[in-house]
């Protein structure tokens, strides 16, 4: 029993299509919980069904073990961060931040002291007399963050907050974000597109697609065990190397995009072999090949320098395969290089049915080790 | 932008003639105001100044009376289109019911049938009601205003919905989020609503002398009608001072809010 459960949940706007299909979810105390996946998936549409902004077509929706379906949000004790800041903008502030609470009647030395403590760990005291529009976009962000944080409620629900802030801002506010939640041990539910945001941050992760969850666990189980094609292909970046294999039993050899044969390893005994599969590699386990392990030679068709590590997009059959490799690589475009792919890295899919056959098991054992 | 110099001096020329054009005749009003009868009737410059027609028009008539009815008619006016106006828009913007576009497009729609043909129906209600010579009577008819609606409707959209949202989870309700956050945000266009519905019931002719019969509560437009008369010649240098006076309420604010009433009326219009 959770804090928050969604026992058969289903949105519906025009009782046909459902826009969110069965979502079965707990979501525990303390947890920092991400909701990901592409635009028009359902994820804001299932925050604001939690915050009680959108109606619930079917199923229920319980917050610390109270039915609360047909409860106004204000009731559902819980705060709110909107994509666009939501700040009002004829007032400063403090005013900004005292607003919810005013509505709630708390009284007025109270009232000032959570503004204190607020303002001071936000880092907002010099700022409290100004208005919204003289803020920069971190300092709006921050103004929203304190105003969910001074009603103290214990639930706290976030919509896209970064995504319109720049790049290095963005990995800023994460960390501030995630320091917070622990520190004030708040339940947090954090809808995101961005899945690197939804990996560093999230304690456990809910990848949505179409309506339907493909996938909840902890960050690194949906990376290294992804059930099934959708989520392997949006959880990490660069995204996962896909290709459709024919897995050739007398020759004992695995094909992928006709141009890549593998040889069979013990890795592949319990792979079925009359069904059509997809295989997938994540770009770090494309290696560099050496004199000694080179399995393969590939054709780089774009190399992208990025400092400490070298992206390089092959050429496989129909698709491109992108390689991560650590350090500076001198690559030209158009070079045959060679690679060293071990067949245990490969996660095997069933094509058909988009399920995970197998993941990748030299990962697991890798990761062990490195711990 | 730069403009060559003789294509500028031509822009001038021609707006200064325009200009002069457009308002020759309250610059005629004016100088007449200040002229005797005798130089008005021979059409001559006037060969003295004088105030003899200020003078006048405030003896004759109950000047300063007609122009208390119509502050307070057009105050009461522009108070009650800003009320009502901006409830109906916040129920079109924020509140969510069934047909709401529907009842919004046949709301608009009522801005095609001009106010004069509504004008009998209308004086039969203010009648039947014994209104006839009261402020109500003069006032209430024009409460509910279309194009007022129209305009903060469109301003109000403009608030973002995560605003109502964000109060709603912080536990306030309609009215309060009406009182303390819309109307605050729309400031601009509820003083332009508020100008031009004052001076619209400031010039307002018909209706005032349909359903006023004394000089109780008539306006100031009716009073200057009174200025004329019928069988002897028109004084026409004591109609322009009062016409003058008239004016001058309308000029203080038109000037003054000139820069938000054009703000307003344009907001929405780009983007």
């Amino acid at each position: 029993m959770g804090q928050i459960d969604l026992i058969d949940i289903s949105k519906s706007y025009d009782k046909q299509k459902n826009v969110l299909d069965e979502i079965n979810l707990s979501i525990e105390e303390g947890e920092f919980f991400v909701l990901v996946g592409p635009s028009g998936s359902g994820k804001s549409t299932l925050l604001r069904m939690i915050a009680g902004l959108e109606d619930i077509t079917s199923g229920t929706l319980k917050i610390s073990d109270k039915i609360v379906n047909h409860l106004p949000p204000k009731d559902r004790n819980l705060s709110m961060v909107f994509q666009n800041y939501a700040l009002y903008p004829h007032l400063s502030v403090e005013q900004n931040i005292l607003f919810g609470l005013g509505a709630k009647k708390v009284n007025k030395k109270e009232q000032q002291k959570r503004l204190a403590e607020t303002a001071e760990m936000m880092g907002l005291s010099e700022l409290l007399n100004r208005k919204p529009k003289e803020l920069s976009g971190g300092q709006k962000q921050r103004v929203a963050l304190a105003r969910s944080v001074v009603s103290e409620a214990p639930l706290c629900l976030m919509d896209e907050p970064l995504s319109n802030l720049d790049a290095k801002l963005r990995a800023q506010m994460r960390i501030e974000i995630r320091r917070l939640q622990k520190r004030l041990g708040l339940t947090m539910v954090y809808v995101t597109h961005d899945q690197v945001e939804a990996m560093t941050m999230g304690d456990r992760i809910m990848v949505l697609n179409d309506g339907k969850i493909q996938q909840v666990g902890k960050p690194i189980t949906l990376y290294n065990e992804p059930e099934n094609l959708f989520v392997a292909s949006f959880i990490g970046s660069p995204k996962m190397n896909m290709g459709k294999a024919v897995y050739s039993m007398n020759q004992n050899q695995l094909v992928i995009e006709d141009t890549l044969r593998i040889a069979q390893g013990p890795d592949m005994d319990d792979i079925p072999g009359n069904i059509d599969l997809t295989v997938g590699i994540r770009a770090e386990h494309l290696l560099p090949g050496t004199a000694e392990n080179t399995t393969h030679h590939l054709e780089a068709v774009n190399v992208e320098q990025l400092g400490n590590e070298t992206l390089i997009a092959f050429d496989v059959g129909s698709t491109l395969w992108m390689a991560k490799w650590l350090g500076q690589w001198d690559v030209q475009v158009g070079e045959m290089v060679p690679v060293h792919i071990d067949s245990g890295n490969f996660c095997f899919f069933d094509s058909n049915t988009g399920l995970l056959i197998k993941s990748a098991n030299f990962v697991k054992e890798q990761e062990v080790v490195s711990i | 932008m730069t403009i060559p110099i003789t294509r500028k001096i031509i822009f001038y020329l021609l707006l200064i003639i325009s200009s002069m054009l457009v308002f020759s005749p309250t610059l005629m009003a004016f100088v007449m105001s200040f002229m005797t009868n005798q130089d008005i009737m021979t059409g001559s410059l006037p060969s003295s100044l004088t105030l003899d027609n200020y003078v006048k028009a405030f003896n004759q008539f109950p000047l300063l009376k007609y122009l208390f009815n119509s502050l307070v008619v057009s105050i009461v006016i522009m108070l009650g289109q800003l009320i009502l106006s901006s409830l109906a828009a916040y129920a079109f913007v924020f509140l969510e019911f069934k047909g709401r576009d529907l009842l919004f497009y046949v709301f608009i729609a009522t801005m095609m049938v001009p106010f004069e043909a509504s004008i009998i129906p209308n004086f039969h209600i203010i009648r039947d009601l014994g209104w006839i010579d009261t402020y109500p009577g003069l006032t209430v008819p024009f409460f509910a205003m279309a194009f007022g609606t129209f305009l903060l409707r469109q301003n109000f959209k403009q608030i973002p919905k995560e605003l109502r949202e964000a109060s709603q989870i912080a536990g306030m309700g309609d009215f309060k989020f009406y009182l303390t956050v819309v109307l605050p945000v729309a400031r601009t266009s509820l003083v332009t609503l508020g100008v031009y519905g004052f001076l619209t019931s400031w010039n307002m002719y018909l209706w005032p002398l349909l359903s006023t019969t004394n000089d109780s509560v008539r306006t100031v437009q009716i009073g200057l009608k009174q200025l004329q008369t019928q069988e002897q010649l028109n004084d026409w240098g004591v109609i322009m001072a009062g016409a003058i006076i008239v004016v001058i309420p309308t000029l203080i604010l038109l000037f003054l809010g000139q820069s938000k009433l054009q703000k307003g009326l344009t907001e929405g219009a780009l983007k």
